[in-house]
């Protein structure tokens, strides 16, 4: 049964300070662009053929456009001469295409623009949701130290340096390569000396676009570190308002804010900076090759080696050769913010969970779980810090209510989350039913093993989806049972709308006991083999843990249960209760055992006794 | 009262554009944050006119040079007149890419310092803004407005407010000429114009609506990102994430839905923008070839005509983006204001009272002095009031036990004092004054709180302690304060963390244990060293043996500090001196512990442990009335 008998190296994850590292060395530069590369071409792979009929469109329209002032020149060459001679049919024709061309144009560019922005927003999509799936599947450990606002700022502002690109014409880009390889086809083969000149006008070009680019590289680096910093900031003042305001922090996280925000203006204008010299760079570039022709071709001209009206066409490619070069560097600079953005959001989705889905999940024996709890030998430690469970060896049998107390800090809710699997064991293992949890498919495991956390966290939207999410295929019936049953459903029926009232922010309009309440609902309606019940009533008034302890009994009467709780009234409906102390089971039996004896468990009793009226 | 009359003021995200001011008005109100920008944009403005010039020039001189000198002069070798033309053109390339540059240096300052200072006031506000609003309003659409709609209106500062005026004013120029002097042919093209300005208009409508929603949704989709994060211990411990997947797909794909109808849209818009003036073209140029050939027109002036259209049609095309930029920038301005203009209804007295200054240090100073009178205080969205008529005395040095059931309204009371919400009827005094006659950070210097959720950040343990604790204060006078408090709330365990007190703990905290989070939170509130302590549930989350340890040493810190602490146990109300008894939203008993246990069958029904009810509870028969 045991697949996982040798340890799987486990992966640090990245930490804040790594995330946020611009100035990175030649090597490491290198593998994060070409990270960020992949990912861009990974993400665009599936729309090569609308990327493809965009390009089409794009050509159509410039057609459409060039076709314009050609057929002018026709119709004054021609149609002009051949009305005076009374023949109508050319001008005619010419009006006609000219229609068609407008009309034809007008639609192709219509039709890019809707184009582009269906693959855009198509690839923006996926790209949400790996990066919202790949949020879900990492770890607690991971989250811990990259915090909610790095991630926030991955999902809104980085991705909307990818759209910008995606938007602004990433096939744009094909319409102008090819004027200009056309352009410069053209001028080789009517003058290749004239062709020369444009060629050698490659060489400062390129070198100003190596300098974009390496500048421009570092500063949008910076620009999304300094960017995601000030996100990370906003949050979490925004989060943590109360203890803002209550102790007078403002001037502070202000003077704090204040400063990231410069930071962040500060690359911003270094990106200004840059591109503010690299685009006039490519004006004066092309501007003085023209000047380059002009003077080599007029000096031809008058040595009688070239005719004028070649030279008037040479000018006329030359100039318009360099028309597509700004709209090129806008896109290169679109290019380069969107891969720097790409550069953090490939670096979030190359990040490996520490938990990981096994590759070949085992069943459960009997396909369903019957709540048996093994662990066996476990050793833990969070990261690399210290040794939270030396070695914890422990079986509880399936339909057994088990009580953990112990002082605060002894690894109770560390227990509880290797048994829920939040992390893995460093050595030993977790086992339900046998079977290692290493080894189950997650969906398996969390149908099994459902947790109420020591924090009792709700979501803005309404009381029904709260209580839902233990199970949301749940009929309003089922809901308000599971309400009824923690003594929940009164006090929803007195809010505004009942169970369709909004709980704002973090379940900010209910109280603390009712948060849990509702927390507590939510399990209930769960209904899973092992119930992990993590300090569930900590908040909750005495009349009120009763009524708790009432629905607990009959729903707990046939399936495994861990009850974390300081407040022994908890444990009495347990089967068998384990005192912890620094990560070590200290006693272990019934809880009539323990209070006839003369441990720990005992003094505890007599002092909560004692506390008792 | 009526439940109503407070809910017109409540402002609450919403989709619908709540003013229907023009876009020229809307974006007027920038005016205070880019009065001091102004010249250097107008000056950027005209950099860029004459850069378009100077690029109007160059072809012209090309046009010049090849017509005139070189065909003149390839007989008689003139070469001044190419040197003079090649330096023209160079001097004319050159300023052309000058005049860029400096356009670009120009408006970045600007650019940027707007958006940084219109960020720094949004940021102030909103910290101004009391806990009420931010509980309502979702962390997403706060941030999509301070990121993402600032960003927006900083490329539009930058960019798109030139270009917009280029535009116009070529397009304006360009067609005043052909009208000038076009004749019929100018005539033509100004019938294109009509319907294309009604378009425009008809545009704008359409697309700012769809504007708004999308950058709304967006916000809604940032606030599903951090929901996803911050609830991912309970979405993990249901295994609810492919669930919250399916969800945020569902969002995502309905923004998706909302820019593709934006694009569409602008699609059309752009179509528009093509179709009507070429095909204005397509018919001057019929007329036109006609009119030749009558001998109406020079064939020189149709030449000229259609050289005109050509310098228009470019900034006609660009028209629609600039418009749609400017549209969305207009969105992002009435997304700021609203926030911008939600009054304060909790704002600081114009002359606030001067009560004796506090002074910091417990030793000697007396607590102060905190009464309810005749408070009653009702949630904006709630039918009934929390709180009705309560009166409380806390004297001072004195330590207060509230006692309630669940959703009895103790930590709303408890959040009066310190003046996170305001009173509806009634006063609450601090040493006598009602804390709306003095400033909240006054009230708050005075009155320090622990939450019943620890609130803590992802900072070290040293930087969350001492939050409400002055900068200003000698570094040796901050670690004794630091190590007194982590000492009183038997904190421990701090030391043994791996790099002691300078540890990061996590966002919100999380790295630690409830229990080491809770006596954080309890260590920040007794380091503020106020005169009035509110403790909400303070010890919920330690075990016994703790709990003992540190009653026992804050009984200590309490004697002199008043004190109010909400208890739910009696281990928590052996800190207390007395007890007050929360009950239907009024204090129905104060008295000490063992008095109320002997005369309040309320008071014996919440805080009895005894598993048999005594009497039947008074609150579930009023439930069944
Ligand atoms: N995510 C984490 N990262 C690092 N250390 C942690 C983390 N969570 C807990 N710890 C440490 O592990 C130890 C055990 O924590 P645990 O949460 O299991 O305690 P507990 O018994 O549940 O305590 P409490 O009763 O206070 O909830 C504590 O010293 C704590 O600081
Ligand atoms: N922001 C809010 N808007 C509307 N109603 C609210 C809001 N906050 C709390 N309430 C309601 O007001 C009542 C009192 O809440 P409060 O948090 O003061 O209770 P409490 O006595 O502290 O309870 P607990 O013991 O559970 O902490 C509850 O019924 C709650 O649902
Ligand atoms: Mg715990
Ligand atoms: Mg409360």
């Amino acid at each position: 049964m045991t697949a996982t008998t040798d340890q799987p190296t486990r992966h640090r994850p990245t930490d804040a300070a790594t995330d946020d590292a611009t100035l990175l060395g030649k090597e490491a530069s290198r593998a994060v662009r070409r990270r960020s590369m992949r990912l861009l071409g990974d993400l665009l792979r599936p729309h090569t053929k609308a990327l493809a009929w965009a390009a089409l469109l794009v050509v159509a329209s410039t057609l459409g456009q060039v076709a314009g002032p050609w057929l002018v020149a026709v119709a004054i060459d021609r149609a002009v001469p051949a009305l005076a001679d009374g023949s109508g049919t050319p001008l005619a024709l010419t009006g006609a295409g000219y229609l068609a061309a407008a009309v034809l144009g007008g639609v192709a560019a219509g039709a890019y623009v809707r184009a582009a922005a269906r693959i855009a927003q198509a690839v923006l999509l996926d790209l949400r949701r790996r990066v919202f799936r790949q949020t879900q599947r990492l770890s607690l450990e991971f989250h811990e130290s990259y915090t909610s606002g790095r991630i926030i700022s991955r999902q809104t502002s980085d991705l909307e340096a990818l759209r910008e690109l995606l938007d602004g014409g990433l096939t744009g880009v094909v319409s102008s390569l090819l004027l200009m390889v056309f352009t410069f086809a053209g001028l080789a083969l009517l003058d290749w000396r004239s062709g020369v000149v444009l060629a050698v006008a490659f060489v400062p070009a390129w070198l100003l676009t190596r300098w974009f680019q390496r500048m421009s590289q570092r500063y949008y680096r910076e620009q999304r570190t300094a960017s995601a910093r000030l996100i990370v900031k906003f949050v979490e003042t925004m989060t943590g308002m109360r203890a803002v305001q209550a102790f007078r922090r403002q001037p502070t996280t202000e003077a704090e804010y204040g400063r990231l925000g410069e930071d962040y203006r500060d690359a911003n204008l270094q990106i200004f900076g840059v591109n503010g010299r690299f685009q006039p760079g490519l004006i004066l570039i092309g501007n003085l090759t023209v000047v380059a022709a002009l003077a080599v071709g007029g000096w031809r001209v008058l040595d009688g080696a070239l005719e004028v009206g070649v030279l008037a066409a040479v000018l006329l490619y030359c100039k318009r050769f360099f028309q597509p070069v700004q709209q090129l560097g806008m896109f290169y600079n679109a290019f380069q913010s969107a891969t720097a953005a790409l550069e953090k959001v490939s670096g979030l989705l190359a990040e490996e969970p520490t938990v990981v889905e096994p590759a070949r999940p085992l069943p459960l024996p009997g396909g369903r779980a019957r709540g048996e709890l093994r662990l066996d030998h476990v050793r833990f430690q969070y990261g690399d810090g210290p040794v939270v469970l030396p070695d914890l060896d422990l079986t509880i049998p399936a339909g057994q209510t088990v009580a953990v107390v112990g002082t605060t800090g002894a690894g109770k809710s560390t227990v509880a989350k290797l048994v829920t699997r939040f992390y893995d064991a460093s050595a030993g293992a977790v086992r339900l039913d046998g079977v290692d949890v290493r080894d189950l498919a997650s969906a398996d495991l969390r149908r099994a093993v459902v947790m109420v956390t020591q924090e009792a966290y709700l979501f803005s939207g309404s009381v029904r989806e709260n209580i839902a999410l233990g199970r949301p295929d749940a009929t309003q019936a089922e809901i308000e049972a599971a309400a009824r049953a923690v003594g929940a459903h009164e006090f929803v029926l007195e809010m505004p709308d009942g169970y369709d009232t909004d709980v704002n922010k973090r379940g900010g309009r209910v109280s603390a006991g009712q948060r849990q309440l509702l927390s507590f609902a939510r399990a209930f309606l769960a209904d899973p083999a092992v119930l992990v019940l993590d300090e569930a009533t900590s908040s909750l008034d005495m009349p009120g843990e009763r009524l708790v302890q009432r629905g607990l009994q009959t729903l707990l009467a046939d399936r495994t249960a861990i009850i974390i709780a300081h407040r022994l009234s908890t444990v009495a409906i347990a089967d068998r209760v384990l005192v912890m102390e620094h990560g070590r089971v200290v006693e272990d039996g019934t809880p009539e055992e323990l209070v006839a004896g003369e441990g720990r468990y005992a003094r505890l009793h007599a002092a909560w006794r004692d506390s008792l009226v | 009262m009526p439940p109503t009359d407070e809910r017109s003021n409540r402002s609450e995200p919403s989709s619908e554009p709540r003013s229907e001011l023009s876009t020229f008005a809307s974006v007027r109100r920038l005016h205070p944050y880019v009065r001091t920008a102004l010249p250097r944009l107008a000056a950027g403005l005209a950099a860029s006119l004459g850069a378009s010039l100077m690029a109007l020039a160059i072809p012209r001189v090309l046009q010049w040079v090849t017509d005139g000198p070189l065909t003149a002069g390839a007989r008689d070798h003139d070469w001044s007149g190419l040197a003079w033309s090649v330096a023209l053109v160079a001097v004319l390339g050159a300023g052309e890419a000058g005049l860029i540059l400096l356009r670009r240096t120009l408006v970045m300052f600007p650019g940027t310092r707007v958006e940084a200072a219109m960020r720094m006031s949004l940021f102030r506000h909103l910290q101004d803004l009391p806990v009420s609003f931010h509980d309502r309003w979702p962390g997403g659409q706060l941030l999509s407005r301070i990121m993402g709609d600032l960003g927006l209106l900083r490329r539009w500062l930058v960019f798109g407010i030139i270009q917009l005026v280029v535009s116009i004013v070529t397009i304006v120029v360009g067609v005043g000429l052909l009208v000038a002097t076009g004749g019929w042919l100018g005539i033509i093209f100004l019938c294109g114009a009509i319907p294309v300005t009604v378009l425009a208009f008809r545009f704008s409508r359409r697309y700012r609506k769809i504007s708004r929603l999308s950058q709304d949704q967006s916000g809604d989709l940032a606030t599903t990102v951090e929901e996803s994060v911050h609830g991912i211990r309970v979405l993990k411990a249901f295994g609810r994430g492919p669930d919250a997947l399916d969800q945020f797909t569902e969002q995502a794909a309905e923004l998706r839905e909302t820019e593709i109808r934006k694009a569409t849209t602008d699609a059309g818009l752009t179509t528009a923008l093509r179709v009507i003036p070429e095909v204005t073209q397509a018919v001057a140029l019929v007329v036109g070839a006609y009119l030749v050939a009558q001998g109406d027109m020079t064939l020189g002036a149709l030449v000229a005509f259609f050289t005109t259209t050509a310098v228009i049609n470019g900034p006609v095309v660009d028209l629609g983006m600039t418009l749609s930029m400017t549209l969305n920038a207009r969105t992002a301005v009435d997304r700021f204001f609203e926030v911008m203009d939600t009054v304060n209804p909790l704002t600081d007295p114009e002359r606030p009272a001067r009560p004796e200054p506090v002074t910091p240090g417990r030793g000697g100073a007396t607590g102060g002095h905190v009464a309810f009178r005749d408070v009653t205080f009702r949630y904006d969205d709630a039918a009934r009031p929390v709180l009705r008529h309560v009166d409380l005395e806390l004297p001072p040095g004195t330590t207060t036990a509230l006692v309630g059931l669940t959703g009895s309204g103790k930590s709303t009371l408890a959040m009066l004092a310190p003046r996170l919400f305001d009173v509806t009827v009634g006063r609450v005094e601090v040493d006598g004054v009602d804390v709306r006659d003095l400033t909240r950070t006054q009230v708050r210097e005075r009155v320090a709180v622990a939450f019943e959720d620890p609130t803590l950040f992802s900072a070290s343990v040293r930087d969350n302690v001492l939050l409400g604790v002055s900068d200003d204060l000698p570094d040796a006078e901050r670690e004794t304060l630091l190590a007194e408090s982590l000492e009183i709330a038997q904190a421990h365990f701090v030391a043994d963390l791996p790099d002691g007190a300078d540890t990061r703990i996590g966002e919100e905290g999380m790295s630690l244990s409830g229990g080491q989070r809770q006596r954080l939170a309890l260590a920040r509130a007794i380091a503020a060293r106020p005169r009035v302590l509110v403790l909400d549930d303070p010890l919920s989350a330690l075990d016994v043996t703790t709990e003992e340890a540190v009653t026992a040493r804050l009984r200590d810190v309490l004697a002199a500090t008043t004190t109010l602490v909400i208890a739910h146990r009696p281990s928590t109300v052996a800190l207390a001196d007395r007890v007050a008894v929360l009950q239907d939203g009024r204090v129905t008993a104060v008295g000490t512990h063992q008095e109320l246990l002997a005369s309040d069958p309320h008071y014996r029904h919440i805080i009895s442990s005894l598993t048999s009810e005594p009497t039947p509870s008074p609150t579930s028969q009023e439930a069944l009335s």
